[in-house]
């Protein structure tokens, strides 16, 4: 049986639908209302608040603890400055993708983690010879995604007008004002949703008076709470892949062709081959010298002729409002090249997107393919076009 | 007199049709430059602080139409467009019942049926036959219409295409249609329903923009316009801009100016220049002349040919059949800024007004609205269609304060005592729109900081819409497809060589749309292509 996170009382509350899903063992809302549009044009104008606590989280503390961190992930963390966030992703011993998550530097020796995935083992199973402690914080800090653009105007009365000069991947401890008093947390500019937007963590037992405060704030900029069918549409819009729907983590592939590298998934520009070793640098070295055999693009799914496909049966193109996770094939000319793993409607750039996997040599933007599509169950092949991701980067997202 | 470097084109109005087809151009690699009389852009769908703190979508209140591939072509998103749906449509009815229809279908069902099982069980069907006829129309307002009685073989083509389209259709579908284009919208709307109270406000989706009543035959038609926007399904572009109307203007702005063009407001045309029957350029207001390849007008046609143009440059029976071409503007509106959400007595609360909210009681009470139009006076009772935009955008009023938009019909250009006598009418129109409100909303007059009241005098005179038509012409049959704004001349070119009509006055007509702007463009262009 799923788990009640700490703001279960409200969220199931406001729950309207019914409409739950399992999130990494926990309770989580899909949609609040049956008809999703207001939380999506919420998010997109006005501002959202997402229950992101079934994220797994981890604090890792010490004198080595940049180390460990450095030697399980394909980045340093050694230079970084108190308060910059990381995004990351880490490999198994074959440079195969486990994970992708975030890693906040909080303090001089302390850093926390999250991701996707449970990665307790894999932390600790490299920290053999590290001074260095990780304890897994995943059921005791509660955690919510405020996001929108007018995510700081929501918060600003909450935390303090300091929040105006947090730059974008940047974290800062906070006191939250709650009920006349304050409790302590810690503010990430960060999220999912490629928009403007916050992330705020804090204890659990502090996590239902957070939520009335946060709500409150935002009634009169049209705060709503959010699910995660929009978000789901939202990560596609801002090119964010979701580790067991867009790739298979390493661990869970049951055959070889599951896996993904860093290369193939588009994270290239986090790996940082030369330095100490680290788990699957030398898997990855060679890859980077032959580069990858496929890679993650973004997909631009040619209306027009989605559209003419359904005229040919004298229907209206109907697209389902939450993110299709059903795999797809590419083709070029004639030949499966790729498949898409997440398409999404996009309703405010009227673009029907697909994440996708294609052969290198037609991951160029701009490359032309065919994607297919059913139609009274009938299969179809329409134009699809390689595009750069994010395809919706709004500049208050780092402004 | 200054004489400037010479433009491939220049747009005449910076409403957002003309804004479109810069924007077209000037992705084209085009040098185009618009030129706006007004200190703002937008015409008539415009946002403007009125008053200190509110901001009013002074004239297009909602944004019903904007077509989708627009929207892509102009990466219109990345340029500041931000949409927020319509969440309902809710009518108050004085006996201190009320309706109301949700975008979650299920909660409709529940709420008409309270006045008519029977219809709230056949809305679905009814959505499915309108959805079903809306897939026949929309082919012909995303594109140029084909003419019929060119015997240009690419022309036929398009024509037969369109033809075998239409031959697709169920016999039961043919039948619709041939409804649709003859019958009054709410004979048609009683082959379906029995509510009054459904049927009222349906209804008036046929008459807005015209000069007729809801019982008046050829309505059945322009219900239909309004169902494209449901057509547009995934597209849902039935919404508020935010902050106002004006942000689709100036995202489309936003998005010329990217692409190249230059913009300049308080830059009124007094004259388009024609040389042995080619338009070479404008005299502006100031008396700059300059110079373009071609003029494009967004104004509408009466304006652009005989405000601008003159009539010794045109053929007269082009003149003639411009002189027939009817304005007929019949509505007003009445902009408020209000200290406090206002509360309907049938039904307190907010979470159904964040829709639209429909005065149209009756079918009745609608007709008779028309009846006293039609000898010469505005409604003492007129249809209202209220929107509350700041209940779900909060950049357009202070906290806790809002503003409320009031579409007004019938107000027709052409009084008893003329036109010109509309201003010394103003006060009394407004406060018969502020009487008939109070019926629902009794504290109206206590929440009222400020009230902008625009007759259609006011919107010839201030935007340039002659007899004050929204639409630039009505939506009715005979002034729509080939033949708008008139048989011969329904694609953008026009008899002066190089000069070219681009607003509401050509197909597909009015709303915020920005289809004409587009097909202008691609027209001038030549990428229009031959499919329908």
């Amino acid at each position: 049986m799923a788990l009640a996170t700490p703001f279960h009382p409200r969220t199931s509350e406001l729950c309207t639908s019914l409409a739950f899903k399992e999130w990494a063992g926990c309770h989580a809302v899909r949609r609040y209302d049956v008809y999703q549009d207001r939380e999506y044009y919420a998010l997109r104008n006005q501002a959202t608040l997402m229950d992101a606590s079934p994220l797994y989280k981890y604090d890792v503390e010490g004198p080595n603890a940049a180390d460990l961190l450095g030697r399980v992930m394909v980045r340093a963390f050694g230079a970084h400055e108190v308060g910059r966030v990381s995004y990351v992703c880490w490999c198994d011993d074959q440079g195969k993708v486990l994970d992708d998550g975030t890693v906040a530097k909080l303090g001089e020796r302390h850093f926390r983690v999250t991701s996707a995935e449970p990665a307790l083992r894999w932390l600790e199973r490299s920290s053999r010879g590290f001074d260095v402690s990780v304890t897994d914080v995943s059921r005791r800090i509660a955690a919510l995604a405020l996001q929108g653009p007018l995510a700081r105007e929501v918060l600003r009365p909450i935390v303090g007008s300091g929040l105006d000069t947090l730059p974008f991947f940047r974290a800062t401890p906070v006191r939250y004002a709650v009920k006349g008093t304050d409790v302590e947390g810690v503010v990430t500019r960060t999220g999912y949703t490629g928009d403007l937007g916050y992330e705020l963590w804090m204890r659990n037992e502090d996590a239902l008076a957070v939520y009335d405060s946060v709500m409150e704030s935002g009634r009169p900029f049209g705060l709503l709470p959010m699910g995660l069918d929009v978000l789901d549409v939202a990560r596609v819009e801002a090119g964010f892949l979701l580790a067991g729907v867009d790739y298979t983590p390493a661990n869970r592939a049951f055959i070889e062709r599951q896996k993904s590298s860093p290369y193939e998934l588009g994270f290239d520009w986090m790996v940082r081959l030369d330095r100490g070793p680290f788990i699957g640098q030398d898997a990855l070295r060679r890859e980077f010298a032959t580069g990858p055999a496929r890679r993650l693009v973004g997909v631009e799914i040619d209306w027009d002729e989605f559209e003419a496909v359904h005229e040919r049966f004298g229907l209206i193109p109907y697209i389902e409002t939450a993110t299709s996770r059903e795999g797809v094939p590419l083709y070029h000319d004639g030949r499966q090249v790729g498949y898409a793993t997440s398409r999404a409607w996009s309703p405010l750039l009227k673009k029907y997107l697909a994440l996708c996997t294609v052969e290198s040599a037609y991951a160029a933007p701009g490359t032309q393919l065919q994607i297919e599509v059913t139609c009274e169950y009938e299969r179809h092949r329409v134009k699809a076009t390689v595009r750069p991701t994010p395809f919706f980067d709004p500049e208050r997202k780092r402004a | 007199m200054a004489v400037s470097a010479r433009y491939d084109a220049i747009v005449v109005g910076g409403g957002h049709n003309g804004l479109t087809c810069a924007a077209y151009l000037a992705k084209a690699g085009k040098r185009v430059l618009v030129l706006e009389r007004r200190h703002v852009l937008g015409g008539a769908a415009v946002s403007e602080e009125v008053f200190p703190g509110f901001t009013y979508s002074v004239c297009s209140y909602v944004v019903s139409l904007l077509r989708p591939w627009i929207i892509r072509d102009l990466e219109l998103s990345r340029f500041g467009l931000e949409m927020i749906p319509l969440e309902s449509s809710f009518l108050p009815l004085p006996d201190g019942r009320s309706m109301c229809r949700w975008a979650d279908p299920a909660l409709t069902r529940d709420e008409v049926s309270r006045f008519s099982r029977h219809d709230a069980e056949l809305m679905p069907e009814f959505s499915k036959a309108m959805s079903k006829i809306g897939r026949f129309v929309r082919p012909i307002i995303d594109s140029p219409v084909p003419v019929p009685t060119s015997m240009n073989p690419s022309e036929l083509v398009r024509l037969l295409k369109l033809g075998r389209h239409f031959q697709d259709a169920s016999v039961d579908m043919m039948e619709l249609r041939l409804k649709l284009l003859t019958m009054s919208a709410v004979d048609f709307l009683d082959e379906w329903f029995e509510a009054e109270e459904l049927k009222a406000p349906m209804s008036v989706s046929g008459i807005i923009g015209t000069f007729l009543g809801v019982r008046s035959p050829g309505t059945a038609y322009v219900l239909l316009h309004h169902y494209m926007g449901e057509i547009d399904g995934a597209f849902r572009s039935w919404g508020f801009s935010r902050g106002g109307t004006g942000g689709v203007s100036n995202a489309i702005a936003n998005a010329a100016r990217h692409f190249g063009a230059e913009i300049r407001t308080e830059a009124g045309v007094r004259e388009i220049l024609v040389k042995g029957g080619r338009a070479t350029g404008v005299v502006l207001e100031n008396g700059d002349e300059l110079r373009a390849a071609h003029v494009v007008s967004g104004c509408d046609p009466r304006r652009t040919f005989l405000g601008f143009v003159g009539a010794e440059h045109l053929p007269q029976e082009f003149v003639t059949a411009l002189s027939r071409y009817r304005f007929r503007g019949s509505s007003g509106k009445v902009n408020l800024a209000l200290d406090g959400l206002p509360e309907f007595t049938c039904r307190p609360g907010d979470a159904h007004l964040r829709g639209d909210i429909a005065i149209a009681p009756s079918i009745d009470y609608l007709e008779r609205a028309y009846d006293e139009a039609k000898y010469g006076s505005f409604s003492r009772r007129p249809y209202i269609n209220i929107v509350l935009p700041s209940l779900v955008d909060s950049t357009i009023a202070p906290p806790g304060k809002h503003v409320m938009s009031c579409f007004v019909q019938y107000a027709p250009y052409e009084i008893s005592e003329g036109a010109e006598h509309w201003p010394e009418k103003r006060d009394a129109f407004g406060e018969t729109v502020i009487d008939t409100i109070e019926e629902y909303v009794p504290n109206i007059r206590d929440l009222i900081l400020h009230k902008q009241v625009l007759t259609p005098w006011d919107m010839e005179q201030e935007f340039g819409l002659s007899e004050g038509n929204i639409f630039h012409g009505e939506l009715t049959l005979d002034q729509l497809a080939f033949q708008r704004p008139m048989s011969g001349w329904a694609r953008y070119r026009t008899p002066v060589r190089n000069l070219w009509l681009a607003g509401s006055g050509t197909h597909p007509g009015g709303g915020v749309m920005g289809s004409p702007g587009a097909l202008c463009a691609r027209a001038m262009l030549g990428t229009n292509g031959g499919s329908g």
